[in-house]
């Protein structure tokens, strides 16, 4: 046997650890709260109300969650799209977070749906409505979840007997996925923006603005990049897995955070002043707070990143990564629901069972990702030197 | 701290560079204009000076709607809705200010105003519907909803900017519930039912034209000479005298969001009244005019894909020059 990309071998290891039945254990609370909206409605699990439609599960599980899935995306740009081949040990890790991401927020999707016996319905001719945002935001995501599936297919494919003689086929057209892969993120990641612009004034101004769909596809590139180099140095730690030949492309990748960062900054504060909404940063109360921060946290990597010896340090780029992340997050957080004020009298936060729900797919999702790397062959095996292992013991 | 300013300057354009492209192809964003009137669109008129604040209209919606009662006191004696809901098309509100003893004054006196829903000419709920469940019929305008074919996203619920639609909660089954000027009566040949049980002709029924026409009229009258007043439809002759109040020039629906089929007139301002104070401009007119900028006839996506089609397989090319076997 000869496959393809040899240097792809799964981790192995134990499948139950403490980690994962926490994990098990927090997914399964979340299944027996989603049974109890089916039956209930959302109302018995959520704090969903009508000034407030749209909670944390659009907020978090949808919006956030597949930014946070879109490794998978900014690594087929550099390595494929701009065809840098020294990033392609990174792709399939990042695809395999990518398609765990995007397909529990399919999924979670479903559930917030009030008729989603209906749901079919995005795919018939007669009903579909191309000028809602929604549609194009649906039917990009679905087909995106399984354009990610056929681009980590390789990884699957290898492992199963039956399938083997297909992969070379399969590779040849991978390339169409590929781009594909590229194209449709592109497209819904900024429709995400979008979807808040047919709101009006029912969003602050320090989050409504024509850009939005131009400020949250590049923050959610830029996230990509970060859960890369976040999951890069998580992943070293908890396999105690070398990232020792990695560096270097998570330097150059923390690099590329910077730029965007910077131009998302001039393009954020830009738009504030050509709205002549500048004031609005420092009198709207609670609003400012959450403004500011988002602002302090875009701004760390930027910082963090301008120094060499940062972006050589594992420290440094998990740092400069996270503090992305929670931007990136905070934004979404900050534009979907604390921007939203639809009139008097409404309030939301979401209910303990709303959270666990959240918390459970993000279990969810971690504890697959687990099993997938111990099992399938995604990370890259780098031939150790005794002086490597030594040194990786060390840290 | 030792920065690199090249390096950093390089990456700061490269970035830039590609915002700045996009943001270039999302300026010429303002495109679309606010939608047309429909040709024979219908609608309400309601005249706060003429309203006694008897409700017979929040009872004649309910029964006409068969919706059931809305309690919100402990005894669950009647119904008494606080706001529209899914159990509650249409209510009353009463503005009150310092002793509230005069009626149609803004200081130390009271007004009445109804709430359902505008009938908008370019409606947020119509443009964000996914699955076309919330529609506006071409010749009437009426904004009507088919739960059959809804999925339950609630986008209308969260777009409208007056905050019309409602979803229900407590259920498994949950539908929108929202004021559809009573369409299934007009099929029958019958007004709204709220035009319809209206003692004063505060809700008057009747085709636009005939309420722009309205409307002028009653803009042109002098306050406190002998008016005439129609119930139920304009051109009902069912008439009514009552000396004409000092109206407001501004008719709220007239201008707002692009234009509503139910309009308002009153002597209080109608922030007062807690009417929202809109832009002229329709909001789907921004978000349509984004996305058809990006995406008419997928051209431009389809562009962007071809490029992207050769540049993955000229990486997949490179890969199979060093085979990694
Ligand atoms: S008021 Fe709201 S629900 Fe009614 S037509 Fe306008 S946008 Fe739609
Ligand atoms: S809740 Fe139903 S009617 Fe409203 S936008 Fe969604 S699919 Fe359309
Ligand atoms: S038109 Fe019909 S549904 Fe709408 S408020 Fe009047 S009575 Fe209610």
């Amino acid at each position: 046997m000869a496959p393809f990309h040899q240097e792809h071998e799964p981790l192995g290891g134990k499948l139950v650890t403490k980690t994962t039945v926490v994990c098990a254990i927090l997914a399964l609370i979340a299944a027996f709260l989603l049974a109890k909206r089916m039956v209930l409605g959302l109302g018995s699990v959520t704090n969903l109300n009508n000034g407030f439609p749209w909670g944390i599960w659009i907020a978090y599980d949808v919006v956030i969650g597949t930014a946070f899935a879109c490794g998978g995306y900014a690594m087929a740009l550099v390595c494929y799209i701009l065809n840098k081949g020294e990033y392609h040990p990174l792709v399939r890790p990042a695809l395999l977070a990518s398609c765990f991401g995007y397909t529990l927020g399919g999924v979670s999707i479903l559930f917030d749906l009030g008729r989603w016996w209906n749901a079919w319905h995005i795919l018939v001719p007669q009903y579909m409505q191309p000028n809602s945002v929604m549609f194009e935001v649906a039917l990009c995501v679905m087909s995106y979840i399984l354009v990610l599936w056929i681009e980590f297919s390789p990884a699957i494919v290898s492992k199963v007997p039956a399938l083997r003689p297909h992969k070379r086929k399969l590779e040849k057209t991978l390339f169409v996925f590929v781009a594909l892969g590229c194209l449709l993120p592109t497209m819904h990641q900024s429709s995400l923006g979008t979807l808040l612009v047919v709101l009006g004034y029912q969003i602050h101004p320090l989050w409504q603005t024509p850009l939005l769909p131009v400020l949250f596809l590049s923050s959610a590139i830029c996230m990509g990049f970060s859960i890369v180099v976040f999951e890069a140095v998580l992943g070293s730690a908890g396999f105690k897995r070398s990232i020792k030949h990695e560096m270097p492309q998570l330097a150059k990748i923390a690099r590329i955070v910077q730029g965007f960062m910077v131009a998302y900054l001039v393009l954020r504060f830009g738009d504030l002043i050509v709205r002549g909404e500048l004031g609005a940063v420092f009198n709207s109360g609670l609003r400012s707070l959450m403004f500011l921060i988002e602002i302090v946290l875009f701004a760390t990597p930027i910082v963090l990143f301008s120094k060499q010896s940062n972006r050589d340090s594992r420290k440094g780029l998990f740092i400069g990564a996270v503090a992305m992340l929670l931007g990136g997050a905070l934004y979404r957080l900050d534009a979907f629901l604390v921007a939203y004020d639809t009139g008097p009298g409404w309030h939301y936060f979401p209910s303990v069972s709303e959270l666990m729900v959240t918390f459970g797919i993000i279990a969810a999702e971690v504890l697959l990702y687990i099993v997938f790397v111990r099992k399938l062959p995604v990370f890259y095996t780098h031939k150790l030197t005794a002086e490597d292992l030594a040194a990786a013991h060390e840290k | 701290m030792a920065v690199n300013r090249r390096d950093f300057l390089k990456g700061a354009a490269g970035g830039g560079a590609a915002l700045a492209t996009a943001a270039v192809a999302t300026a010429p964003a303002q495109a679309r204009e606010n939608k047309p009137m429909p040709p024979n669109a219908v609608g309400l008129l309601y005249d706060s000076t003429l309203c006694i604040g008897c409700k017979a209209c929040v009872a004649g919606c309910k029964e006409a709607n068969d919706l059931p009662p809305d309690f919100n006191t402990a005894e669950q004696l009647w119904d008494t809705p606080i706001d529209i809901g899914p159990k509650t098309f249409n209510v009353i509100k009463l503005y009150a200010s310092g002793t509230a003893e005069h009626k149609d004054q803004e200081e130390n006196g009271f007004a009445f105003v109804k709430k359902s829903c505008m009938h908008c000419v370019d409606p947020s709920c119509v443009s964000v519907c996914p699955v076309s469940a919330m529609t506006k019929d071409p010749q009437t305008g009426i904004v009507g909803y088919d739960p059959d074919i809804c999925i339950g996203c609630r986008y209308c619920v969260l777009s409208c900017p007056f905050g019309v639609p409602q979803a229900e909660y407590d259920t498994p089954t949950p539908k929108i519930k929202k004021c559809e000027m009573c369409r299934h009566r007009q099929a029958e040949g019958k007004i709204p039912a709220c035009a319809e049980v209206c003692p004063t002709g505060a809700t008057v029924f009747g085709p636009i034209a005939a309420i722009d026409a309205e409307i002028a009229r009653r803009r042109a009258m002098v306050p406190g000479e002998t008016a005439t007043f129609e119930r139920r439809t304009l051109g009902s002759g069912d008439v009514h005298e009552k000396a004409a109040p000092k109206y407001l020039e501004h008719v709220y629906g007239e201008k707002e969001v692009g234009g509503t089929q139910f309009r308002f007139m009153s002597s209080v301002e109608f922030e007062k009244l807690g009417m929202p104070a809109l832009r002229d401009k329709s909001y789907p007119s921004d978000s349509e005019g984004i996305q058809h900028t990006l995406y008419s006839g997928m051209i431009a996506p389809a562009v962007v894909f071809a490029g992207l089609v050769w540049a993955a397989k000229r990486a997949s090319h490179v890969e199979d020059e060093h085979p990694e076997e």
